[in-house]
C-alpha cells in the first residue's frame, strides 16, 4: 500500500480510462464481473469475447500485458482448486492422455479458471487506472455509507503511519539481536502486535480529538462532488453493456 | 480464503451480499455503542469512524506481521477473532469488511462479486463464532485474566474452521460444480483446525499482551477490569457488550450454553447427514490430499503482501474421525455463537441506552 | 461600541476530575488578552492538556468556566467555541487526517458550511500563511515532519480562530523548522497560546508566562522574569538549557 494518493497497483496516467470517474468505473467493472459469472460455462468462446474486450481497455488505459499478468499470481490457490477438480469430481469419465478425468470436474475447473481470471483481470484494471481517492469518492458517490467510507479512508490514511510503526518496531527488536525464527518467539511478536494495537487504539482517540476540535459532527464534508457527464457514463458503459451482450448470446446460441 | 468471482453462483453470491449488508448495517450501528460514541452527550462526539478506521488498519498492519512456523516457512494472523475480541463483535465485522472491501478492489484479492461471500464468511461467521464463544466462556470461566486468555484461544482455534465450514456449505448451496460435499467439509475443516492452532496462540498471546497493559482496550473483557464502575449504572451490568438487566445476566451462560447445544444439535444432524452422503474410499482420500493443499495456500494468500509460503500443512493429513469430531465440535460453537447473538439482540432491543465516559 | 473588547480567553475557577476519579485542575483563573503571546509551562503531569481540552468544550462538567470573546464554553454554542478555538496537536499525523493537505485544511471551514469559491481561497490563504501554499495536494505522509506541523496550524488557521492554542510546537522539529515556525507564529495577528517544555521558545514567542503546577497557576508574569527566578523555576520542575541564561536575552529584536 503506498501513501495517500499512490497505492501498490495504481500506474499513474492519463489515458481516456484513467479520466473516467471512479463511480463509472467502478459500476463498469461490477456490471462486467456480474455478467461473466452468470454466462454458462459452456459458451466458452464467450469467454474469449470477453477476454478481448478487458484486452482493449487495457490496451486504451496503456497497462503493459507484464504488469497483468503478474498481478493475476493472486489467484493461483484457486487455480490449484480448479486443476484438482478434474480428479476429484464424481460424474461421467474421460480419456485424456491416458489419464482418467471427470467432465464435470472439467467443466468446474474451466468454470473457475475463466471467470476467476476474468475478473480479478477486471479489478486489476480498475485498481491501475484509478486513484485511492478516487476510489473512495466513486464509494461514497454510490452511495455507500457515509461512515462505511470515512472508515475504509482512515484506513487508508494510517495504514502507511502503522505499517511504519511496525517496522519500528521490527527494527527496535533486531538491532537488540533478537532475530524471530520459529514457535518459540511468538510471544515477543505478539507483544509487538499487542503494542501495535494500542498505539493504533489511542491515535484513533487522538485523531477523534482533533476532529472534533475542527467541528467534526459526524459527517466528512464533501468537497468533491465528481459528476458524471451522459458521455462518460455512457464510455464506462460500452464494457459491461457489449459483456451483456455477448453473455445474451451465450445463453441463447 | 479470499474467493473469487465465478467460484459461488450468482444467486448464492447476491445473497451472501445480502447478508453481508445486513450485517455491515447492523454493525454501524451497533459500532458506535461499542467505541463509545454518544450523540447525547456531546454533539460530534461520534468517535466511530476515527476508531474503527485505526483499528481496520491495525488488522490490515497485523495481516502483514509474519510468524515464523519453522525451516523458513511462516504464516500470518486473519485477525477475525482478536478484533472482535479487542474491539467487539460490531466493530470487528466492520474492520474486517472494510478491509476486505479494500482488499478486493485494491489489490484485486478476492472477486468484486464474490465479497458478500467474502464478507459473511470471514468477517460475520468468524467474528460471531469467536465473540460469542469468547464472552461463553468468559463468564463461566473465573473472572481472572488468564480466564480472558484462555478463552481467545478457545475462541480463535474454533473460529477459522468455522469458518471454514460455513464456506463448505455456501459451496453445497451454491458452488458451480458438484463436489463431495463429506469430504470437503472434513478436509476443510481438519486442516482449518491446523490454522486455527496458529491463529489462537498468537490471538490468545496478543490479548495477553494487551491485557497487561491496557486491559480497559480489551473490549471482550471490560467487565473484569472495573466491577465496581458497572455496577454504578444499575442494571447495565457488562455495558454495552451484554446490556441486558443484571438478573438476566446472572443467570445467562447456563440458559446460552443449552440454547447452544439446541442449535447445534440440530446443526450437527445437518452436517451429519450430509456427510453420510459420503462416497468412500480413494475418492475421498484423493479430496482431502488435494484440497488440503489448496486450502493450505489460501492461508497463505490472504494478505496481498504475503509470500506464498506456507508449505508445512500440506504434509499433515488428519484422519476423518478426528476431522468429524473437531466438525461437531465448530458446529457447537457455531450454534452457540448464533443463539447467543440472537439472545443478545432481544435484550439489547428491551435494555435502555448504554452509558459511558466520553473522552 | 466604545467598550473594550472582551479578553480573548477568560478561565475562571476552572476544576476537573476525570471520570475514573483523578483530579487534574483544582481551580485554574487565567485571562488572555486579544491579541496576547502568552506561553503555558508546567512540568508533566501539571494538568496543561486538561486545561487545553476544555478550552474547546472536549473535556467539561467539572466546576467553573471557560469563555471565548465573551462567549461562554457550552453545549449549545458548541460549533461556534470549536470555529474560534483552534488547537494545534503535538502530532500532526493525528491532526492531518484526510487524504490531502488541501482537503485537510479544508475540513474546518467545510464543517461550518462554507463550499465553493470562498472554501478554496480560504484554504489557499491559510497555507499561504504557514508557506505551504505549493503543497496542496500532496498527502501529508508524503511532508516532512517540519512540513506536516505547518500544515497543521494551517488547517487552525483556516477557520479564523479567536485564539490559537498550541500543543509542544517545537517539538521533534529540527532548528531549521523550529525557525521557521517560530516566524511564522511572529507574523500571526491571532491570540496565542503556547503549551511547551521548549523554554528558550516560549522566551523568544511569549512575552507573558503562566506556570501551571499542581492543577492550579502559580506564577504570572513576563517570561523573562519568570524564568530569571531561579527557586520558582527549581520549584516546579521547570529547568533552562545547558548555559542558557534568559537574563541575557534581548528580548523583541
Amino acid at each position: 500500500m503506498g501513501a495517500g494518493h499512490a497505492h501498490k497497483l495504481y500506474r499513474h496516467g492519463h489515458s481516456p480510462v484513467h479520466r473516467l470517474p471512479a463511480h463509472c468505473k467502478l459500476l463498469a467493472v461490477l456490471g462486467f464481473v456480474l455478467v461473466v459469472v452468470s454466462t454458462p460455462r459452456e459458451a466458452v468462446w464467450a469467454f474469449g469475447l470477453y477476454a478481448v474486450l478487458l484486452g482493449t481497455v487495457a490496451a486504451v488505459a496503456r497497462i503493459p500485458a507484464g504488469f497483468l499478468l503478474k498481478r493475476l499470481l493472486i489467484e493461483i490457490p484457486f487455480v490449484a482448486f480448479a486443476l484438482l477438480m478434474p480428479f476429484v469430481v464424481p460424474g461421467e469419465q474421460t480419456e485424456v492422455l491416458g489419464i482418467s478425468l471427470s467432465v464435470p470436474g472439467l467443466w468446474g475447473a474451466w468454470n473457475i479458471l475463466a471467470k476467476g481470471t476474468l475478473g480479478v483481470a477486471a479489478s486489476v484494471i480498475l485498481a491501475s487506472t484509478t486513484e485511492l481517492r478516487s476510489l473512495l469518492l466513486g464509494l461514497q458517490r454510490l452511495r455507500l455509507p457515509s461512515l462505511l467510507v470515512q472508515i475504509a479512508s482512515f484506513m487508508i490514511r494510517y495504514g502507511d503511519v502503522i505499517a511504519d510503526e511496525m517496522r519500528r518496531m521490527s527494527i527496535a527488536r533486531r538491532s537488540r539481536g533478537f532475530e524471530a525464527r520459529g514457535v518459540r518467539h511468538w510471544g515477543v511478536l505478539a507483544k509487538s502486535a499487542g503494542a501495535l494495537f494500542i498505539r493504533s487504539y489511542e491515535r484513533g482517540e487522538r485523531v477523534h480529538l482533533a476532529m472534533v476540535s475542527r467541528g467534526y459532527t459526524g459527517t466528512m464534508p464533501v468537497l468533491h462532488d465528481v459528476r458524471a457527464t451522459r458521455a462518460q457514463w455512457s464510455y464506462a458503459a460500452a464494457l459491461p453493456v457489449t459483456a451483456l451482450a455477448v453473455c445474451l448470446l451465450g445463453w441463447t446460441l | 480464503m479470499h474467493v473469487p468471482d465465478g467460484f459461488i453462483n450468482t444467486p448464492v453470491s447476491v445473497a451472501a451480499g445480502v447478508v453481508a449488508a445486513g450485517a455491515v448495517a447492523v454493525s454501524l450501528r451497533g459500532a458506535r455503542r461499542e467505541l463509545g460514541g454518544s450523540p447525547a452527550e456531546l454533539p460530534g462526539a461520534d468517535r466511530t469512524a476515527p476508531l474503527a478506521g485505526l483499528v481496520a488498519a491495525f488488522v490490515f498492519a497485523v495481516q502483514m506481521l509474519n510468524f515464523p512456523v519453522a525451516a523458513g516457512t511462516s504464516g500470518h494472523l486473519l485477525g477475525g477473532a482478536l478484533a472482535a475480541i479487542l474491539v467487539g463483535p460490531f466493530t470487528g465485522v466492520l474492520c474486517i469488511a472494510v478491509v476486505l472491501l479494500m482488499q478486493g478492489i485494491l489489490f484485486a484479492d478476492g472477486g468484486l462479486t464474490a465479497l458478500g461471500v467474502n464478507i459473511t464468511v470471514m468477517g460475520v461467521v468468524t467474528v460471531l463464532v469467536a465473540y460469542g464463544l469468547f464472552r461463553g466462556l468468559v463468564k463461566i470461566l473465573p473472572r481472572t485474566r488468564r480466564s480472558v486468555t484462555a478463552a481467545s484461544f478457545v475462541a480463535a482455534l474454533v473460529s477459522v474452521p468455522a469458518a471454514a465450514a460455513a464456506f463448505t456449505l455456501l459451496y453445497e448451496v451454491g458452488g458451480l460444480t458438484e463436489v463431495p460435499i463429506g469430504s470437503v467439509l472434513t478436509a476443510m475443516v481438519g486442516v482449518h483446525v491446523l490454522i486455527g492452532i496458529g491463529e489462537a496462540v498468537i490471538t490468545m498471546l496478543t490479548v495477553g499482551a494487551v491485557i497487561a497493559v491496557r486491559p480497559d482496550l480489551v473490549y471482550g473483557a471490560r467487565g473484569l477490569s472495573a466491577p465496581l464502575k458497572l455496577r454504578v449504572g444499575g442494571e447495565l451490568v457488562d455495558a454495552p457488550a451484554a446490556a441486558g438487566p443484571a438478573p438476566a445476566a446472572a443467570r445467562s451462560p447456563r440458559r446460552l450454553w443449552l440454547g447452544g447445544l439446541v442449535t447445534s444439535l440440530v446443526l450437527a444432524g445437518f452436517v451429519s447427514f450430509y456427510a453420510s452422503a459420503d462416497p468412500d474410499g480413494l475418492e475421498k482420500v484423493a479430496a482431502d490430499n488435494g484440497i488440503d493443499r489448496t486450502v493450505e495456500e489460501h492461508a497463505a494468500a490472504d494478505s496481498p503482501l504475503a509470500d506464498y509460503g506456507v508449505k508445512d500443512v500440506s504434509d499433515a493429513r488428519l484422519s476423518g474421525g478426528l476431522a468429524g469430531v473437531i466438525g461437531v465440535g465448530a458446529t457447537v460453537a457455531l450454534g452457540s455463537g448464533v443463539f447467543y447473538v440472537v439472545r443478545r439482540r432481544r435484550s439489547e432491543d428491551a435494555g435502555p441506552e448504554s452509558v459511558q465516559g466520553s473522552v | 461600541m466604545n467598550v473594550t473588547p472582551p479578553p480573548s480567553l477568560d478561565v475562571r475557577g476552572l476544576a476537573y476530575a476525570y471520570p475514573d476519579g483523578h483530579q487534574a485542575l483544582f481551580g485554574v483563573d487565567l485571562t488572555v488578552g486579544r491579541g496576547e503571546r502568552v506561553a503555558l509551562l508546567g512540568p508533566n503531569g501539571a494538568g496543561k492538556t486538561t486545561l487545553v481540552l476544555h478550552l474547546n468544550g472536549i473535556l467539561a462538567g467539572g466546576v467553573g468556566s471557560v469563555s471565548v470573546a465573551g462567549l461562554p464554553v457550552g453545549r449549545e454554542n458548541l460549533a461556534e467555541i470549536r470555529r474560534r478555538v483552534g488547537i494545534v496537536f503535538q502530532d500532526p499525523d493525528d491532526q492531518l487526517f484526510m487524504p490531502s493537505v488541501r482537503e485537510d485544511v479544508a475540513f474546518g471551514p467545510a464543517s461550518a458550511g462554507m463550499r465553493g469559491p470562498e472554501l478554496e481561497a480560504q484554504v489557499m490563504a491559510a497555507l499561504d500563511r504557514v508557506g505551504m501554499a505549493g503543497f496542496a495536494d500532496r498527502p501529508p505522509h508524503h511532508l516532512s515532519f517540519g512540513q506536516r506541523r505547518r500544515v497543521a496550524v494551517a488547517t487552525v488557521l483556516a477557520m479564523e480562530p479567536e485564539i490559537l492554542v498550541l500543543d509542544e510546537p517545537s517539538s521533534n522539529l529540527d532548528p531549521a523548522s523550529r525557525r521557521e515556525l517560530a516566524d511564522i507564529l511572529r507574523a500571526l495577528d491571532v491570540t496565542v497560546l503556547m503549551v511547551t517544555h521548549d523554554l528558550p521558545y516560549a522566551l523568544e514567542l511569549c512575552p507573558r508566562s503562566v506556570i501551571l503546577s499542581d492543577g492550579v497557576v502559580v506564577a504570572d508574569g513576563s517570561t523573562q522574569e519568570l524564568l530569571g527566578d531561579d527557586d520558582l523555576m527549581r520549584a516546579h520542575r521547570l529547568e533552562l538549557p545547558f548555559g542558557f541564561d534568559p537574563r541575557s536575552v534581548t528580548i523583541g529584536a
